[in-house]
């Protein structure tokens, strides 16, 4: 698989992969992230994968620039990681339709499907994490299904719950506090996806696999608040 | 041990050098828009390059101190009084208990950083005390200090009073602002006269800018292919180019990622100038080499040390 390594700045660089939204690229770009980690570099300040490139952030005046620069290539150029479906994916409850998912029903429409066949469809695929963006603990997760992948909204709501469970295209994700957004809400979700009084304060990463399954609204309403 | 808010100012939000590490999920930076300013206010009373400090945007505020504390104030020229007497910008100062130390009018520049010995000690959220508004991170309840707000204070350990007052170390933008550029991380997604439009005349900054970023209004910068990427890491001072051909220069509480290309990035020796614009106010872009990117950093950083050291 090839990549470039491209400074951004003198004070970042980014290494890029094949220009495309893939589950073996985003493994890789996760892995070189992981190995760059673990390395432990001195004068890096921050490591970020997203869909296809990792940019390492830095000090430029303490940061071995060759040394860095040699590990992500190595990490770069090694073996692919099997592309293993987790198989401890991350759980995650949805109390789908009515006031919690006041877009399901134009979903359903979209997919000129029922609302029940648009929760099954949705809760019925195990996702990718590929990478975390927009808010603290906000996880772009795909791909969804063809038929239920609606655009998001032409003009984005100034106010979207947080939890809500919404679809952009073929990508899904769960809102982890109050915004703005454009994504067509489906259901509402009673766990945080980001509290910093948690012990780990982000329920998801880059690379998880996360599955949706359906919860009752007395289930949603009971449910014991983190 | 606290400061009393009294006049809050038009923006004040307590900063430390930012929130780093977090980035892979989604928690956006924030800091210091003048991170230099920062670090001075900081080095001329002896604290820690890492203590809170309050950023003053445009207005300042009136604030009542508990306890006496040493201070300094570095970036933007404002008239500060303590108790109606004078106090100096760029050197550090006494504040006694029960006084009142006010911003009035502002110079030149557009964001001042008020240090106090011990720091401004608010909780940390993720291991930064900096304020990310839109996301309510950090700082009081994530927000700019209000009226009526009591800011706690570290204890005012190592603080000295007799710091020698240091010149400023990045002169106030001219009219219009010169800010160098490296070329790159996406220019290959850009026309082939796109970094010569970009410095071809000033751009100006509009009204929508804020800490997140600055619009910018000039030459038209023409994308060789789509104006969609997808969406990758937006790292600090880098000019990102939607559809309009107009270009967003990324600041402080810019978000973790982003989906447009981005032609060049600032260097980072002058973050700090960028740092005291405000919307209005004039920048010519100038493409330079890595070689003087580095240059200038190091020659900035030289001139920090030392006030740290003395």
């Amino acid at each position: 698989m090839s990549f470039t390594i491209v400074p951004a700045g003198e004070s970042a660089v980014s290494v890029e992969f094949e220009d495309r939204v893939d589950r073996a690229v985003n493994a890789r770009v996760i892995a070189v992230a992981d190995t760059i980690q673990r390395a432990g570099h001195s004068g890096v300040r921050d490591i970020v994968p997203t869909y296809r490139s990792v940019a390492v952030y830095f000090d430029p005046l303490r940061v071995d620039y060759t040394s860095l620069i040699d590990g992500l290539e190595r990490a770069a150029a090694a073996p692919a990681p099997d592309d293993v479906v987790d198989a401890s994916a991350v759980r995650i409850p949805v109390c789908y339709g009515d006031d919690l998912g006041p877009d399901l029903a134009s979903v359903a429409s979209f997919a000129r499907a029922s609302e029940d066949e648009v929760v099954r469809l949705h809760s019925g695929r195990t996702y990718r994490v590929f990478m975390l963006g927009f808010v603290a603990g906000f996880a772009y997760m795909g791909t969804v299904d063809d038929r239920i992948a609606m655009p998001r909204h032409a003009t984005p709501r100034t106010r979207v719950p947080l939890g809500s469970v919404g679809i952009a295209s073929t990508q899904t994700g769960v809102y982890p506090a109050e915004t703005p957004g454009g994504w067509q809400l489906i259901g509402r979700t009673p766990i945080k996806p980001f509290d910093p009084r948690r012990p780990d304060p982000f329920l998801l990463k880059a690379g998880d696999s996360v599955q949706f399954y359906p919860i009752d609204r007395p289930e949603y309403d009971a449910w014991p608040s983190t | 041990m606290a400061i009393h808010v009294i006049r809050p100012g038009m923006l004040t939000t307590v900063q430390d050098t930012g929130r780093w590490g977090y980035q892979s999920r989604g928690v956006p930076v924030a800091g210091p828009m003048d991170p230099v300013s920062h670090r001075l206010a900081n080095a001329l009373i002896g604290n820690d390059p890492g203590a809170a400090t309050l950023e003053i945007t445009l207005l300042g505020p009136e604030l009542e101190f508990e306890s006496e504390r040493i201070v300094a104030i570095a970036g933007a020229e404002f008239d500060v009084t303590v108790d109606e007497r004078s106090a100096p910008v760029g050197a550090a100062f006494v504040v006694a208990a029960g006084t009142r130390l006010r911003f009035g009018a502002r110079a030149r520049g557009s964001r001042a950083y008020l240090a106090i010995s011990g720091g401004v000690a608010v909780p940390e959220v993720l291991g930064s005390r900096a304020t990310h508004v839109i996301s309510a991170m950090g700082g009081i309840d994530g927000r700019p200090l209000r009226a009526g707000d009591r800011l706690p204070l570290g204890a005012a350990t190592g603080a000295r009073a007799a710091a020698p007052p240091a010149d400023r170390i990045v002169p106030l933008p001219d009219k219009p602002a010169r800010l160098r550029v490296l070329a790159g991380p996406q220019r290959e997604r850009f026309a082939a006269d796109a970094l010569d439009a970009l410095q071809s005349a000033p751009y100006t900054i509009a009204p929508n800018s804020d800490r997140m970023g600055f619009r910018l209004t000039g030459p038209k910068l023409t994308h060789a292919g789509s104006a969609d990427i997808i969406s990758d890491a937006t790292p600090l001072g880098v000019l990102q180019v939607p559809a309009s051909g107009q270009p967003i220069l990324l600041m402080a509480d810019r978000q973790t990622s982003g989906g447009y290309p981005k032609i060049a990035t600032l260097i980072a020796a002058d973050l700090a100038v960028a740092g005291q614009l405000a919307p209005g106010d004039e920048i010519v872009f100038e493409l330079c080499t890595p070689r003087d990117a580095m240059a200038a950093l190091i020659a900035q950083e030289q001139v920090l040390l030392r006030v740290e050291r003395a």
